[in-house]
């Protein structure tokens, strides 16, 4: 490592120029930070690397490369933050080792020429798989927040009539989004005094014997409540899919449209819509 | 012996307030004392109101059960009213749909249930 640290020290700014250069070509115009952005990263990280260097200690999980792991840290948290691709990030760094090799093959002295380089690829390589693995736990961050979101908003409780109150079920609903379904339901039959609920799985993509269980579960849960279940926006080839499943749905009221079971529902409370004449 | 769960005479109907954990004892005695109390006075309807239990297990399920049971028996139609819905989703997560048990969201709407059941059987 020594020899790179003489190289870093002779000639820090072209060896910047070079990098940069090197990260504009591979990256072509479509970064979403800006040209300033990237020069300041560039020349805040080359510092911190040569500081490191020059320590000697050829490990990055040594202590003298704290800094510049936290430095490297910040830069692909803020990458990923951007948007920017994996492989953008990764180039921030690889690209670096460009730079250093065609100093190293200037220097004279070849009889450690590949002992050099072995050792500059192997830090360079860690410290892009260092980014890499920052960038991936970031997104994963941002993909479970996500979920999260989706989740709460997704399952709506709305009152169409005083005591009728409708669930609209958008999306797969798997165990996680059931008992979010079943509690936000029961939660509102208590809250809006509801006498019928009615839940829409037009929007669920398939019906499998896990779905007809949440479904048959919310319904009972919804019916010891004191309240009486639809379920609405059965698809013909759900249908069809239920009796070849050969799936029980025990005492499930269904019915074809959300319109349908509301007109159920009204006729239940004696209400019926009429017409005016204008 | 006195029962813990007090029975209570409301119109033509009767209420039981059922308001903490019923051991195997008070359950007897609940059910000694409510077909008692039905036969005594020819009620025909019961409310057994739990809005104030937070656990409902399988035992609590079945005696729910096994009163209303006995109630039809004697001819009382039973109405078990104001579970909460943390209880309801646990009892559906046991597998227990309280079968032949009536429920209604409060004691209001368990007497509206009740009148309306009852005024049909005696007009058809």
């Amino acid at each position: 490592m020594n020899k790179i640290s003489e190289i870093l020290s002779e000639d820090v700014s072209g060896i910047l120029a070079e990098w940069i250069s090197l990260q504009r070509n591979d990256e072509g115009n479509s970064l979403s930070i800006s040209e300033d952005e990237v020069v300041s990263q560039s020349t805040d990280f080359l510092k911190l690397f040569a500081k490191a260097v020059e320590s000697g200690k050829n490990d990055i999980t040594d202590p003298a490369w704290d800094e510049t792991l936290s430095m490297l840290r910040e830069v692909a948290l803020y990458r990923a933050q951007r948007g920017l691709k994996p492989a953008e990030s990764a180039k921030f760094v690889l690209s670096l080792k460009e730079a250093l090799f065609s100093r190293l093959l200037k220097t004279k002295k070849s009889e450690s020429l590949l002992k050099d380089l072995w050792s500059v690829t192997l830090c360079v390589d860690n410290l892009g798989l260092y980014v890499m693995s920052i960038f991936i736990e970031k997104r994963e961050d941002i993909i479970e927040r996500q979920q999260e979101e989706l989740l709460e908003v997704s399952t709506p409780v709305v009152e169409l009539w005083e005591g009728v109150l409708a669930l609209p079920v958008i999306g797969t609903l798997d165990s996680a989004r059931a008992q979010v379904v079943m509690e936000g339901l029961l939660e509102a039959i208590v809250q809006f005094e509801a006498k019928i609920a009615i839940i829409d799985i037009t929007g669920v993509p398939a019906v499998d014997t896990q779905t007809a269980q949440h479904l048959l579960k919310t319904v009972t849960a919804a019916e010891l409540m004191g309240a009486e279940c639809f379920v609405s926006g059965v698809r013909p080839q759900i249908a069809q899919t239920i009796v070849q499943l050969g799936l029980d749905l025990g005492g499930m009221q269904t019915k074809g449209s959300l319109m349908s079971a509301f007109q159920q529902s009204l006729r239940q409370l004696g209400l019926s819509i009429q017409k005016i004449s204008l | 012996m006195q029962s813990n769960i007090p029975i209570l005479k409301l119109g033509d109907y009767l209420l039981v307030t059922i308001q903490m954990d019923v051991h195997d004892r008070a359950a007897l005695q609940l059910q000694d004392d409510l077909t008692a109390e039905i036969s005594k006075r020819g009620s025909k309807g019961v409310l057994i109101d739990i809005s104030t239990l937070e656990v409902v297990d399988t035992f609590m399920g079945r005696v729910l059960s096994d009163t209303a049971a006995m109630a039809k028996v004697l001819d009382a139609e039973t109405v078990v009213v104001g579970m909460r819905p943390a209880v309801a989703i646990t009892l559906v997560e046991l597998g227990l749909s309280l079968p032949g048990v009536v429920t209604a969201l409060n004691l209001e709407r368990g007497m509206e249930l009740l009148t309306q059941r009852l005024g049909r059987k005696v007009n058809g």
